[in-house]
């Protein structure tokens, strides 16, 4: 089973994808299937260890948040951009984040968390020292960024990844 | 065939709603590209329309070709996810490379690099 | 009812295309060269969501599937482009 199915999170979606590109039948169940299992073991022989999740409860809390979390950041810009930054009042600024999250997919995921949230932009991570160089839209209170980050999303990565 | 003729009140609201949101937040987000002053406040405007831009009208047109075509119409989804997963890829790579240019130009305004411990500059050949 | 819809269409036609115009005055005025590649993305993603939307209204779902080429061709066009400006060269 491990064997053939090196990547199973990744074979499922692959499966889900083909079903939803096509109209379901039983045909291409059987091709979508065949393409995963190959995609999979292919995927094997460039990185070979799976992402393993710990805890699929602190996953879709995540899930839940982050989308919140797009919905009101979006207006937050949106009304920025309409106001012309309050006035003129806005002030964007760099900030650094020491991380202590370490697992590649877990900062991939913090990635697209940070990216699809308008408003911060993931500029440089350096991975010797592990500080994270954000950009954000309408800075006002430095420290404040920094704990959003840290207890937001990097306390529930690190449950989900470890 | 124009399957949306004959969509019903009660769906057609949610749909228009949704198209006219997601247009407007990426007209918003293409304004805010040419109208802010420096790259770092640009690289946050497109991101207004790849995120709920982007989600609003796709949701509007899964929604009405779910009631066109009778079935639940996922071409969206997978679009969705492709967009949600490579818009950080574009932002960090160019992020990366517009300090990247701006450290090696010394213009100021810009963080310094992360001390390294390994002798070997990288990038010393200029763009 | 249908009117409605027309006129959420038309709206959302027009605005999507102005996106496009101003995301390619960025591309025109630069004034750097991260400038014009973080315009051509926003125009790639614009023209895509403009390619939906006009699938609405034709009813056909084959400009779906452009639509997607589009969204995969853009993200690999700008990366390349973005990796040529971290580096110099495309490939390593």
């Amino acid at each position: 089973m491990m064997r053939l199915l090196p990547h199973p999170l990744l074979s499922a979606a692959l499966v889900l994808m083909w079903l939803m590109l096509t109209r379901f039948s039983l045909g291409h169940l059987v091709l979508g299937s065949a393409i995963a299992v190959i995609a999979g073991l292919a995927l094997a022989r460039i990185e070979p260890p799976a992402p393993r999740i710990r805890s699929w409860p602190a996953l879709i809390r995540l899930f839940g948040i982050v989308t919140l979390d797009i919905l009101r950041s979006n207006w937050a810009v949106a009304r920025l951009m309409l106001t012309n930054g309050r006035h003129g009042a806005r002030r964007s600024a760099f900030v650094d984040i020491p991380l202590r999250l370490q697992n590649p997919v877990g900062l991939a995921l913090l990635a697209v968390i940070v990216t699809a949230t308008p408003g911060t932009a993931w500029l440089e991570y350096d991975q010797e020292s592990g500080v994270l160089l954000l950009h954000v839209f309408d800075m006002i209170d430095e420290d404040g960024w920094r704990a959003l980050i840290r207890d937001r999303y990097e306390a529930l990565l690190l449950e989900v990844f470890a | 065939m124009s399957g949306l003729e004959g969509l019903p009140p009660w769906l057609i609201l949610p749909v228009a709603g949704f198209l006219v949101l997601g247009s407007t937040l990426t007209l918003l987000g293409a304004f805010g590209l040419l109208h802010l002053k420096s790259f770092y406040d640009r690289i946050h405007a497109p991101t207004l329309g790849t995120s709920w831009g982007t989600a609003a009208i796709l949701l509007a047109s899964a929604l009405s070709w779910s009631w066109a075509e009778d079935r639940v119409f996922l071409h969206e989804l997978v679009i969705g996810i492709c967009v949600m997963a490579t818009t950080p890829v574009t932002l960090m790579v160019l992020g990366r490379a517009a300090l990247h240019r701006d450290r090696t130009e010394g213009r100021g305004d810009v963080p310094p690099a992360p001390p390294r411990t390994e002798p070997a500059p990288e990038g010393a050949d200029k763009a | 009812m249908t009117t409605l819809l027309w006129v959420a269409l038309t709206y959302a036609q027009i605005t999507l295309a102005l996106a496009a115009c101003l995301a390619a005055a960025r591309i025109l005025i630069g004034p750097r060269a991260q400038d014009r590649v973080l315009g051509l993305d926003a125009l790639y993603i614009v023209i895509m969501l403009l390619f939906i939307v006009t699938g609405m209204r034709l009813g056909t779902p084959f400009l779906f599937e452009a639509a997607l080429i589009i969204a995969v061709a853009g993200f690999v066009s700008t990366v390349t482009l973005g990796k040529f400006l971290l580096r110099g060269e495309v490939i390593e």
